[in-house]
């Protein structure tokens, strides 16, 4: 027997979408050129058109926040910056319902995940790094502290106001201004946020933003008024920035791809791990950098489990993410479902089994149901490469050390997860893998006090706690 | 004075703990500060690297598992037997760079103690820069810096002993192993602490020693996708660009540092974050 759920539908009607947006430079929205259409991924209405930042509006930007900082933000005592900040964290919580509707809407993403954790750890972002603001002296090791300067940061489209709240926050509280990029396809809460300093009466330029694609952010990245880049997004373009800031002095941190190794050992609590997998790989659609994407199973309990996973899978709710109820949203865009449609395909060609929870897609939007293919080699394209979508590939080992190896053998190292009620084994796990996050018995847990970042091909950097802060500072690391 | 004949010194590489000779089979001239010759140095290859680099990879899970007191000793050990045989690095130094005796000695004397002072940190960087997180809910939530992997290094051109000894000190207290491409002019010092690491309980393949051409082996470093993290302190600041554009490709942590300082350690360090759920 089943149970059917009545639709309960968040309601809309709390945000207002312009039909046009511009730029914030200098504390005021100044109109765009040209523009392009920013659409809902559940139903492909287009919900806005958002304005193309060209040479020009980027210039403006930048000498906007160069002002500010000259001017205004690198005078102002660190007492003062904080309670700005602490301002913003405020506002955010009261309009919280606000940006949780608009990032659903914006991003497809389920107004539940919206709702409980990228707003309210937004707001906590600001909150903890106001306090930071007048005690930076302490953020370093016996070092000098100061700010770089202006920074341009660039962030992604899978948590898009939390990704700007990792970037801002920091960046201000060590007393930089910004320059800050939103993804192409998820402006809206970004510009929401301007509103929000507005309110907060900041001064104008310490935060400018502005909109566009991959063009807009190269002109960030090139540009030379600003002093440090933060950027969240593919390895690939990680890559293609650390090669264009070689031969200035920018700063720059890099928070960049993932394959994370997901390891249940044969002595874990194992519906607890089942849990732990569907919250690893399709916690909002798998768009997240630290998805435990490589499930390893110990070789005998892997039938067990498996069987677990796919009754538990096939009672994920897919569909409206502006239902209260559903599990799983919309895949962002049409580039991304195609990238994921491609990368399964060869999940097949290559000889690995597929297998997708039984669920009904909406006609309109852009779905994939939740997917794991079993059966998977090291070798396999879907083993190697970052699908940023629901979809886990699924191998297994037999002792130990074999699951070690096989987690480590990838060029990324970002997150990794590991599942046994052993201490003593936790402990050893958590320091043999290569990665930067290590969730044990919990898995995708972010908070504004805890280090984030990868090793090897990941990044560079922190972002969150006393380290990430530091990025922001001159001399509390090396240059 | 006697009529003896003294025995020279073949200088050779430093790689996994055994003393190799180039496998290019090129060598190139020392002189003294007047001109004359001194040594026939090894003129390493891509090659040479590429052992190294192995030696170094395949030395850095055992190195990394030693305790902290284990490496402090270790390093503090070095500093002794450098210190045992200071005279010897005193006229080599004196020999090839032409420097007083009492600038030598002050090098040297300089180079113990730096030793002294980084062994000191093997034990103390975590409980500095680690972190126990306050998160909000119900988990144990910790930083620790840990090994990045296997570092390259450029020491500078002088003081070629000191010198040597900042490029190396601060990657392997951290538990990382190194791959170092010593000072052009000066090289024979910096073989000549290899013989001091060699009988100094450092494992083989922790530090590896290489002499050569800047020029060469830098760029074949900074491409390297099995070398983690790159201190191009020793290289001409017009080659930076080009050496960051190629590390790029794996995403190499490449710094230049201009003094013995904590930030030295830390930069080939990475913080590791790990939660667990608090509960009954």
């Amino acid at each position: 027997m089943s149970f059917e759920y009545a639709p309960a539908p968040e309601s809309r009607t709390v945000v207002s979408i312009k039909a046009k947006y511009g730029h914030f430079i200098g504390g005021k929205f100044v109109a765009g050129n040209k523009h392009f259409p920013t659409i809902n991924p559940a139903t492909e209405e287009v919900l806005s058109q958002i304005a193309l930042a060209g040479k020009a509006e980027v210039d403006a930007a930048v000498k906007a926040a160069r002002k500010a900082y000259t001017t205004t933000w690198s005078k102002m005592s660190g007492r003062e910056r904080g309670k700005y900040l602490f301002r913003i964290a405020r506002i955010m919580q009261e309009r919280s319902r606000e940006f949780a509707v608009l990032e659903t809407l914006d991003n497809g993403k389920p107004i539940r995940e919206s709702r409980d954790t990228d707003i309210p750890l937004a707001a906590a972002h600001f909150f903890y790094h106001a306090g930071w603001a007048d005690k930076l002296e302490y953020a370093g090791l016996g070092t000098v502290t100061k700010a770089h300067g202006v920074a341009g940061q660039i962030i992604p489209w899978n948590f898009p106001l939390l990704m700007l709240a990792w970037k801002v926050a920091p960046a201000l509280a060590a007393g930089n201004t910004v320059v800050l990029k939103p993804a192409e396809s998820t402006s809206l809460t970004a510009l929401l946020f301007a509103e929000v300093c507005q309110q907060a009466e900041l001064p104008a330029g310490v935060v400018n933003i502005v909109t566009g694609d991959g063009s807009t952010g190269a002109l960030i990245v090139n540009h030379p008024g600003i002093d440090k880049i933060a950027f969240t997004g593919s390895t690939e373009v990680g890559k293609l920035i650390a090669r264009a800031v070689a031969p200035t002095s920018k700063s720059v941190t890099l928070e960049l791809g993932g394959k994370a190794a997901n390891i249940v050992f044969e002595d874990a609590a194992i519906d607890e791990a089942v849990e732990g997998i569907v919250n690893g790989i399709f916690f909002n659609q798998g768009h997240v950098c630290c998805a435990g994407s490589r499930l390893l199973l110990q070789e005998n309990i892997a039938e067990e489990v498996l069987e677990k996973l796919k009754v538990r899978m096939a009672k994920i709710r897919v569909g409206d993410p502006m239902d209260k109820n559903t599990d799983l949203g919309a895949i962002n865009s049409k580039e991304q479902l195609n990238k994921i449609t491609e990368l399964t395909a060869t999940g097949d060609s290559e000889g690995a089994q597929r297998w997708s929870a039984p669920c009904e897609l909406p006609g309109k939007g852009f779905w994939f149901a939740p997917t794991i293919f079993i059966g998977v080699t090291q070798t396999h394209r879907i083993a190697r490469e970052e699908i940023f979508g629901p979809v886990l590939s699924v191998l297994t080992f037999r002792t130990p050390q074999e699951a070690i190896d096989k987690a480590n053998n990838t060029p990324f190292g970002l997150s990794a997860g590991i599942w046994s009620d052993k201490g003593s084994k936790i402990l050893w796990a958590s320091s043999q893998l290569r990665a930067g996050v290590i969730w044990a018995n919990t898995f995708n847990k972010f908070d504004p006090t805890s280090p984030f970042g990868g090793y090897k091909e990941s990044g560079w950097g922190r972002e969150g706690g006393r380290h990430g802060l530091s990025a922001y500072l001159k001399g509390a690391s090396h240059e | 004075m006697s009529n003896r004949i003294d025995v020279k010194k073949t200088y050779k590489l430093y790689i996994n703990g055994v003393f190799p000779r180039t496998e290019s089979g090129r060598t190139y001239e020392v002189k003294n500060a007047k001109g004359d010759f001194i040594a026939n140095p090894c003129l390493a290859s891509r090659k040479d690297l590429k052992d190294a680099v192995v030696a170094a990879r395949a030395a850095q899970p055992g190195w990394n598992k030693a305790t902290a007191y284990n490496k402090g000793q270790i390093l503090y050990r070095i500093a002794e037997m450098l210190e045992g045989r200071s005279a010897q690095f005193v006229d080599e130094i004196c020999a090839v760079t032409g420097v007083t005796k009492t600038a030598a000695v002050k090098e040297v004397n300089e180079s113990v103690d730096r030793l002294v002072w980084y062994a000191g940190w093997s034990d103390k960087i975590s409980s500095l820069t680690g972190a126990l997180n306050p998160v909000a809910g119900p988990y144990y939530n910790f930083t620790i810096p840990e090994s990045m992997g296997v570092i390259a290094a450029i020491a500078p051109e002088s003081p070629s002993l000191l010198g040597l000894i900042d490029a190396i000190s601060p990657i392997i207290v951290g538990g990382n192993t190194v791959v170092v491409l010593a000072s052009n002019k000066a090289p024979l010092s910096a073989m000549s602490f290899a013989e001091v690491l060699a009988t100094s309980d450092v494992p083989a393949g922790v530090i590896n020693i290489l002499t050569g051409k800047k020029e060469e082996i830098a760029p074949w470093m900074a491409s390297h996708m099995d070398i983690d993290g790159f201190d191009i302190s020793g290289l001409n600041k017009k080659m930076h660009t080009d050496i960051k554009v190629a590390g790029a490709e794996n995403l190499k942590r490449i710094y230049s540092f201009k003094a013995a300082e904590p930030g030295r350690i830390l930069a080939f360090l990475e913080n590791k974050t790990v939660w667990h759920p608090i509960g009954i």
